[in-house]
């Protein structure tokens, strides 16, 4: 592996437990400290990262497994059965198995990343993710030399997810990523939200992040992970080809067909809340080498 | 007497004009609760008071087509409300494309981009500009210098936005959504059934 992503934000970075639903008042705290010298300065990509309070992280979804409503999933969610858990891992791998969740995950270490988080939609959060580098539990199952895709799969639970029977999309849900977007230190594996167990509706008990690409790619209860050689099929493409395609990278330069990606809203910000400029890659430019020679209004 | 002729009777004694009232305290009661955020709004209220706008809207312009099958059919007559019901619908769709165009895009530039150059956008554009007129000529005064025969003839411009706004709905839905198409169902029948009586009604008599 190249390097370790280097995570500039620390700890004290992440807003309090006891303050998850006092934002702004730390905030207010945190900005009279940073004009006083006592908190050091963010690197560039990582400024002004204000992470969404766990309510607005819980009570604004897209899983429609659980309906297509953004407040569905927080009311229907409960009824997932997430324990216990297993992790079918197959294809190209040197240990393939149906892995105990607790199992594949031992003794991979945990780690606090805050990302942005960009939806196709046009709006965007903060969230301090908890999560394992993907690359770490791909080591540990080894991949084999002629892997080049990797392909995940959410679960169904028909009698528990009450969006399945409306067929919005052609469940199980798919993703999938080039093994080498698998493999970078930015994508990680999430089971935590602020160092609490990550809430049914945000993919528990494990999901995908992958923070420089459109939202819909960071697949949630991951039940799957495939290694094969072919692009596998992905669920939003398979809907919608023209409007979403494989990569689905963050791009302000290449709208959706039915609206703009020059900007987004930032969730919490309230009635009057200001547009923001999108960034290319949602800010991390260090992927932008993954895509080189690619024209990315052509591979979308 | 008829449960019909009964329901026609009580109905006399309502006045329309507290259609107006209402439609008014509930857009106020919904900006007031996206304003401070408070249930569906808890989250993203810019949003979601575009589409409370949108939707409510679009359930007006179905109710307004509704009145003349239900009269048809079961003889119970809410005539007398159809205007404020049109004109309530009306005051949705501004207030909706008000919150698109200053909350949500935020600047004249864009609003017009968005019109232009995604067809949904469009779509909804041209159902508001078509119910401009319909909004202008609800009056009597209108009606008595248009003469009922012209003014009739304008009026079905609504079965024109009344589908348009469904086509805008299902359009700018992502994924196989029934909520949409349920509301263009609604619209394309109740106009459909216009169109066979108005095939009908060219059979001589």
């Amino acid at each position: 592996m190249a390097y370790r992503w280097k995570n500039t934000l620390t700890p004290a970075d992440v807003t309090p437990k006891a303050a998850y639903l006092n934002r702004r008042q730390i905030l207010a705290g945190t900005a009279g400290l940073g004009a006083i010298g006592l908190v050091p300065r963010m690197a560039d990509a990582q400024s002004g990262l204000e992470p969404n309070t766990l309510a607005e992280i819980r009570n604004y979804n897209n899983f429609y497994e659980f309906g297509t409503g953004k407040g569905d999933p927080a009311a229907n969610a409960h009824q997932l059965v997430t324990s216990p858990w297993s992790i079918t891992v197959d294809g190209m791998v040197d240990r393939p198995g149906d892995y105990a969740l607790g199992d594949l995950l031992a003794g991979l270490t945990v780690e606090d990343r805050i990302y942005r988080f960009r939806c196709v939609e046009a709006w965007s959060m903060v969230i301090p993710w908890n999560g394992i580098e993907l690359a770490d539990i791909l080591n540990k199952v080894g991949v084999q030399a002629g892997a080049r895709y990797v392909a995940f799969e959410t679960v169904v639970q028909p009698e528990n997810m009450i969006g399945v029977q409306r067929r919005v999309l052609d469940f199980p849900y798919v993703e999938g990523l080039r093994l080498d977007e698998a493999m970078h230190p930015l994508t990680i594996m999430a089971t935590g939200i602020y160092g609490e167990p990550i809430a049914n509706q945000n993919g528990a008990p494990i999901r995908l992040v992958v923070p420089w690409k459109y939202g819909f790619k960071s697949i949630k209860s991951i039940v799957r992970i495939t290694l094969t050689d072919e692009e596998p099929p992905t669920s939003w493409n398979i809907a919608n080809a023209r409007e979403y395609g494989f990569y689905s990278n963050v791009n302000p330069n290449v709208d959706h067909p039915r609206w703009s990606q020059a900007t987004e809203r930032r969730i919490g910000s309230g009635l009057f809340a200001a547009r923001h400029d999108t960034l290319m890659f949602n800010g991390y430019p260090e992927v932008a080498p993954l895509y080189e020679g690619m024209d990315l209004s052509v591979f979308i | 007497m008829t449960v019909s002729a009964r329901i026609n009777g009580a109905l006399r004694r309502v006045p329309a004009w507290p259609l107006y009232l209402l439609a008014a305290a509930y857009g106020a009661w919904e900006f007031w609760r996206a304003l401070t955020q408070q249930g569906p709004y808890l989250v993203e209220p810019i949003n979601v008071l575009e589409r409370s706008y949108g939707e409510i809207a679009l359930i007006l312009l179905v109710a307004g087509l509704v009145v003349t099958p239900l009269r048809q059919w079961s003889g119970v007559n809410l005539i007398k409300f159809r205007r404020a019901i049109g004109l309530c619908a009306f005051f949705f769709v501004v207030a909706h494309f008000l919150v698109f165009a200053v909350l949500d895009v935020q600047s004249l530039g864009r609003v017009w981009t968005e019109i232009v150059k995604r067809p949904y956008v469009t779509v909804g554009m041209l159902a508001f500009v078509l119910l401009i007129p319909l909004a202008v000529t609800s009056n009597n005064l209108a009606i008595r210098k248009l003469g009922p025969a012209t003014w009739k003839q304008l009026h079905k411009l609504s079965y024109i936005a009344v589908i348009l706004g469904g086509v805008h709905y299902l359009w700018l839905a992502r994924g196989f959504q029934i909520t949409p198409l349920v509301y263009l169902g609604l619209g394309i029948g109740l106009v459909a059934l216009r169109y066979k009586h108005l095939v009908r009604r060219k059979q001589p008599a």
